[in-house]
């Protein structure tokens, strides 16, 4: 495994490797937009804000309460339900109809909100959240994966799998599907939209906020920090195929690996460069998503 | 059973409903007839409460719709299949048919609806796991009507049921509403298809730019001077 040949594929394997155990939390946070705009045609850009809260959350949980972050996130996803369902219940659905320009400076707004009152709470300094196993990782044949990042992964697997099943399997899952696929004809089936529309938008923020938890050991923690997520997971949506779960899911991992490779084979400050490339040729290329639908 | 009174609507500025009055009663096929614009499918869309009336009352076996959401319209009986089929398409026939029994009351003879919708569209039996967005025309208004079945309706609105099919396929689908008619599901048909809408319906009723001129028996309309020269060409 030392040789000298060997050392570039190795380097190769390692960065894909991280790249996608990154990617399937960018993937969460992909997923979560992909519901709230396939449920309302909604794109809500206080999303990377909603994973924000979820990451001070779980920072306040280990700090005031040692619960570790992983184990926090039986307590952020019910509160972040929450959250996003009041949200919902309390701003979106009333703007379900308006104009699109409005829904955006809507949602730009709560997100701002969000920061700022962070803000206010904790102010704008990076707070870093140490478990002793943050920078602790194991070796897999030659490979060096982090094991916060490992864990992170399996947790997303798990909830995407259980995720998918709800949509698939169960009526209220169906439900929310139909909603997204025909609004008015699944109200003329004696679907409540206005509930799945809750549901949805709180299922989104739960995604998110999860998503806020699996990476608060690896990544600084600071009010600002949504913007980039927001536009990230937007991009990842894109790729995917506005609307698509599995597209969304792909459209992570995609994002991830390109984050990663772009940063060992170009240069860290450009690794994002990478990840437009990929966006604007998609949009060029594909512009209806790599799976091409634009429904759940 | 259906009491439509004096029911206004308008678009923005635009009046389409003009104290429009209508009944239904338990048992029957009533059909409106009227040419493109003349106000069928807003008629519809106001007892499913799609859109709100300007002014009327709609009232269902003692239910004030006008007060009720879309999906609480259905849970009293009344279930419209809309113009244009509207199935869901990224989900199979069998999905499809699972959300027409979404309601509590649906969910509970939802085994007993799908053998019964199979029995009565045999097609959709043997295109289950189909996706609705990929069936022909007429399968897909097999299963809209289907779907529209499984909600257990009392009053079943069948909202242009025969537009753009095949003629051969158009006897069929009127044969099959009066079939279900049959079962003891009351229907209120909108179509623009007189002559096999008239052959069925016990009663109908003629809209012109929003307002009722003219209604009475099914045989009487088919055989009224006014009906055959506006629809029939004669």
């Amino acid at each position: 495994m030392d040789s000298p040949s060997l050392q570039p594929l190795l380097l190769f394997v390692q960065s894909l490797i991280s790249g996608i155990l990154v990617g399937g939390v960018y993937a969460l946070i992909g997923i979560g937009l992909t519901i709230i705009f396939g449920v309302m045609r909604i794109i809500n850009f206080a999303h990377g804000d909603i994973m924000m809260i979820g990451m001070y959350l779980t920072f306040n949980l280990f700090t005031l309460a040692g619960v570790d972050p992983f184990v926090s996130i039986a307590v952020c996803i019910p509160v972040m339900f929450l959250f996003g369902g009041l949200l919902q219940k309390l701003f979106i659905n009333r703007i379900l109809n308006a104009l699109p320009q409005n829904q955006i400076l809507l949602t730009i707004g709560l997100g701002l909100i969000m920061s700022n009152t962070m803000m206010l709470i904790y102010t704008s300094d990076y707070k870093i959240l140490t478990t002793d196993y943050s920078s602790s990782s194991f070796s897999l044949m030659g490979i060096s994966i982090s094991q916060p990042l490992a864990i992170s992964f399996i947790i997303t697997a798990v909830i995407t799998a259980v995720l998918y099943w709800f949509l698939m399997k169960t009526d209220m899952g169906q439900a929310i599907r139909a909603t997204a696929q025909d609004r008015q004809a699944a109200q003329l089936m004696g679907i409540n939209v206005k509930r799945m529309s809750i549901i949805a938008f709180g299922l989104g923020a739960a995604l998110a906020g999860t998503a806020g938890a699996l990476i608060s050991p690896t990544y600084y923690i600071f009010p600002q920090i949504g913007s980039t997520f927001t536009l990230k997971a937007f991009v990842i949506t894109v790729l995917g195929g506005m609307g698509s779960v599995i597209g969304a899911t792909l459209g992570g991992i995609l994002i991830g690996i390109a984050e990663s490779l772009g940063a060992v084979y170009i240069s860290s400050g450009w690794k994002e460069v990478l990840v437009y490339v990929i966006f604007l040729l998609v949009l060029l290329f594909k512009p209806s998503g790599l799976l091409g639908k634009s429904r759940m | 059973m259906l009491k439509i009174d004096k029911l206004n609507f308008s678009y923005d500025d635009l009046k389409v409903l003009w104290d429009v009055d209508l009944e239904v009663n338990e048992g029957e096929i009533v059909t409106v007839l009227g040419s493109n614009g003349a106000g069928k499918s807003t008629t519809l869309k106001n007892i499913s409460r799609l859109v709100s009336p300007d002014s009327g009352t709609i009232s269902f076996a003692g239910h004030d719709l006008t007060r009720l959401e879309p999906h609480a319209v259905v849970e009293t009986g009344v279930v419209q299949v809309p113009e244009g089929r509207r199935i869901f398409p990224e989900m199979s026939v069998r999905e499809n048919l699972r959300m027409g029994s979404y309601t509590k009351n649906a969910k509970r003879e939802r085994k007993e609806n799908i053998e019964r919708v199979f029995s009565l569209f045999p097609r959709l039996r043997e295109r289950e796991k189909q996706l609705g967005g990929t069936m022909s025309g007429g399968e897909q208004q097999m299963l809209a009507i289907a779907r529209g079945l499984m909600a257990n309706p009392r009053l079943l609105l069948l909202d242009e049921p025969s537009l753009g099919l095949a003629p051969l396929l158009v006897k069929d689908i009127f044969d099959i509403i009066r079939e279900i008619n049959r079962q003891g599901v009351t229907i209120l048909l909108v179509e623009q298809n007189v002559y096999q809408s008239l052959r069925i319906a016990h009663r109908g009723y003629v809209l012109e730019t929003g307002r009722v001129v003219l209604t009475g028996r099914g045989e009487d309309l088919l055989n009224n001077d006014h009906v055959k020269k506006a629809f029939l060409g004669m």
